[in-house]
């Protein structure tokens, strides 16, 4: 009898589960084994077919010099983008939580960049950086300054992306701060400043501590975010001039679509997939005993 | 020589008036207690004392300094939050030297006011633990151990207790009120809570709608309310409240029996008599109905009807009450107090009569 009930209590537990956990397995959990799986088979056509290799895969990758290229330019667009989008943030949001006229405005102004489409915006910055003609050259055209081809130049396209790419993630994340600010017992700041805490010393030694959990949130979300930006890339440079503006995700992309190598595809998701999880671990295991969670 | 003194401060949001001409003085190393029902202006008031709020007009005064336009740190003052608004990450010894950190006092000072202070309140040993693991007892410990280790002469409390069961906050009334007499400080109190200011204050000052109602001693503010309205507030029950009407020998309570309780006319008045100073005779007494009665262990509160008015007898002991029950209640004349119906003024120039036993 109460086996037969426990059976029944599973069976309910199961079929709730179901939904969530088909989608689950079919977008996220197969995905990730097949391609584990597929990065050690060669590619197969209708004349050969698909055959294991071992780590010829993994071999090649370590010999293909776009796929290094490709690294180094995610390397140093993530040390562009992350702690200055990060930063910007936490001040946008210590600002906009004070007392300022047109709160709401200035708020809204912030956040605008997160909720245009991608495409839009990449659109609006191809004509920022137009040589010549466009925004950035006419405003430094009046110092005196010759035109340049911003985004047709390898040594400025990368930084042309950090650029965007922060004013688009800081009012994100800025959104974050400010909920974590307003959660912030008012009590707190005027107990520190009877004692005669300055902003900055109260800010040091008690705001920012407290915001440490939100911090590892926006830090995991930007380490993410910097490697798997693909729509801007498509408008603005398709990963040029000479894969000078290409990152990894964009360079998947273009190995499974463009030249059809899916097993290559698939060894450089497997290892950019160890990247985001070797990070998002550490973040966690470093920052996690240092972090107070109320 | 008075330690804050308060002229004419008024606190208005718009067209809102929260304090209104609020004037006062709290004598040094004295212990002044801020009562009054919520909404009434009493955090406010404290609040405008410490800075934390503006003033909209009048003049706050500190150890005769003006202080009405300084910064909270310039006033010497030390606040107990209802919140206890402890440091959630930081433990239990850095909560309470926060101050001193800020004001780059030497480790070997703070260490040792740390050590005096954790052995004052009892939180020798828990100063490693965090804030956030304290009960609410301790919690409210290490709020008073971070206001007493400043040495400032004055520490302002805002409702301290409010978060504290019944127990605790009986325990922490007597504490708080041992360690301000110890230490010789000035605290400002708010409360709503009119026992825990009688038990506690050198001088209440009971507010209402954002004025000053009556301050005084408690054994003032009890014996001799100003007006309705304190009579209300102070004691528990509060002070009876009976309409008068007049009669022929004398002022009768309205739809009692007729008999005379004060000389002259009895239009317009109210007669007050506190539940502990009405006692049950056989006869001879008001005769009134007996109601219900709430047992309390040493006392009983018997609720008795007289015509259409209600009131509470304070009864020593167990008094089981059918309802319905006939009484006859006595009170002597010196217990009796006299208001103006109108305006809630006390009025003394009155003779109560004395009732036959």
């Amino acid at each position: 009898m109460s086996f037969a009930r426990s059976n029944q209590v599973h069976i309910y537990g199961w079929l709730l589960l179901m939904p969530a956990a088909i989608f689950l397995i079919a977008f996220t959990y197969y995905p990730t084994v097949a391609t584990l799986a597929h990065s050690f088979f060669s590619d197969g056509t209708a004349l050969r077919p698909s055959v294991f290799v071992g780590l010829e895969n993994y071999k090649l990758m370590l010999e293909d010099e776009v796929f290094w290229k490709v690294a180094r330019n995610n390397f140093w667009f993530a040390l562009g983008t992350i702690p200055v989008s990060v930063a910007l943030a936490l001040l946008m949001a210590v600002w906009v939580n004070g007392r300022l006229p047109a709160r709401g405005l200035v708020r809204m102004a912030y956040f605008t960049p997160t909720v245009l489409p991608m495409i839009a915006v990449a659109n609006i910055w191809l004509f920022f950086y137009t040589p010549d003609i466009g925004l950035v050259d006419q405003v430094l055209g009046m110092f005196g300054a010759p035109g340049h081809n911003w985004l047709g130049d390898p040594d400025t396209v990368l930084g042309c992306l950090i650029v965007m790419t922060v004013w688009k993630e800081s009012g994100f994340f800025m959104i974050f701060y400010l909920a974590a600010l307003q959660s912030l017992p008012p009590e707190l700041e005027e107990a520190a400043k009877l004692e005669g805490a300055g902003r900055w010393y109260f800010f040091r030694r008690v705001t920012f501590p407290l915001l440490m959990p939100t911090t590892l949130f926006v830090l995991i979300n930007a380490v993410i975010n910097s490697f798997k930006l693909v729509d801007h890339l498509f408008i603005l440079t398709k990963g040029g001039p000479d894969n000078a503006s290409n990152l990894l995700l964009y360079y998947i992309y273009e190995v499974a679509f463009s030249f059809f190598d899916e097993a290559y595809a698939a060894t450089l998701t497997v290892v950019l997939l160890a990247v985001l999880a070797v990070i998002a671990i550490g973040q966690f295991v470093i920052l996690d005993k240092r972090i107070h969670y109320r | 020589m008075s330690t804050i003194e308060l002229a004419g401060v008024t606190k208005a949001w718009g067209g809102t008036v929260a304090v209104d001409d609020v004037s006062f003085t709290v004598e040094e190393g004295s212990f002044v207690v801020l009562l009054g029902p919520s909404g009434c202006g009493k955090s406010t008031t404290l609040r405008m004392i410490a800075g934390l709020e503006t003033v909209s007009a009048g003049r706050v005064l500190i150890a005769g300094r003006d202080v009405t336009d300084s910064p909270p740190s310039e006033r010497n003052i030390s606040m107990v939050f209802q919140s206890y608004a402890l440091f959630p990450h930081l433990d239990v010894a850095e909560n309470i030297v926060f101050g001193l950190r800020v004001r780059k006092t030497p480790a070997a000072e703070r260490a040792k006011r740390l050590a005096r202070v954790a052995e004052t309140v009892g939180l020798s040993e828990l100063l490693g633990r965090k804030a956030a693991q304290l009960s609410g007892g301790q919690r409210q410990r290490v709020a008073l151990a971070r206001a007493i280790i400043a040495e400032n002469p004055i520490c302002l409390m805002d409702e301290p207790l409010s978060n504290l069961d019944a127990k605790l906050r009986h325990d922490m009334r007597g504490e708080i009120r041992g360690l301000q007499q110890r230490l010789g400080m000035t605290v400002v109190y708010v409360t709503h809570d009119q026992s825990e200011a009688m038990s506690m204050a050198d001088k209440v000052i009971l507010l209402r709608d954002g004025r000053v109602v009556q301050a005084g001693a408690p054994d003032q503010l009890y014996e001799r309310p100003a007006n309705v309205f304190t009579a209300g507030f102070i004691g528990t029950p509060p002070m009876n409240l009976l309409d008068l009407a007049d009669g022929p020998e004398g002022a009768v309570i309205v739809g009692a029996d007729g008999r005379p309780v004060l000389d002259g006319a009895g239009e317009g008045l109210k007669l007050g008599i506190r539940p502990e100073h009405i006692e049950m005779s056989d006869a001879g007494g008001l005769a009134a109905e007996l109601v219900w009665s709430d047992y309390l262990g040493a006392d009983t509160i018997v609720t008795a009807r007289i015509g259409t008015q209600t009131l509470m007898v304070r009864v020593p002991g167990r008094h089981g009450t059918a309802r319905g029950t006939r009484a006859s209640l006595v009170w002597a004349p010196e217990a009796v107090h006299v208001f103006e119906a109108g305006s809630g003024r006390r009025v003394d120039d009155r003779q109560a009569i004395a009732m036959a036993a």
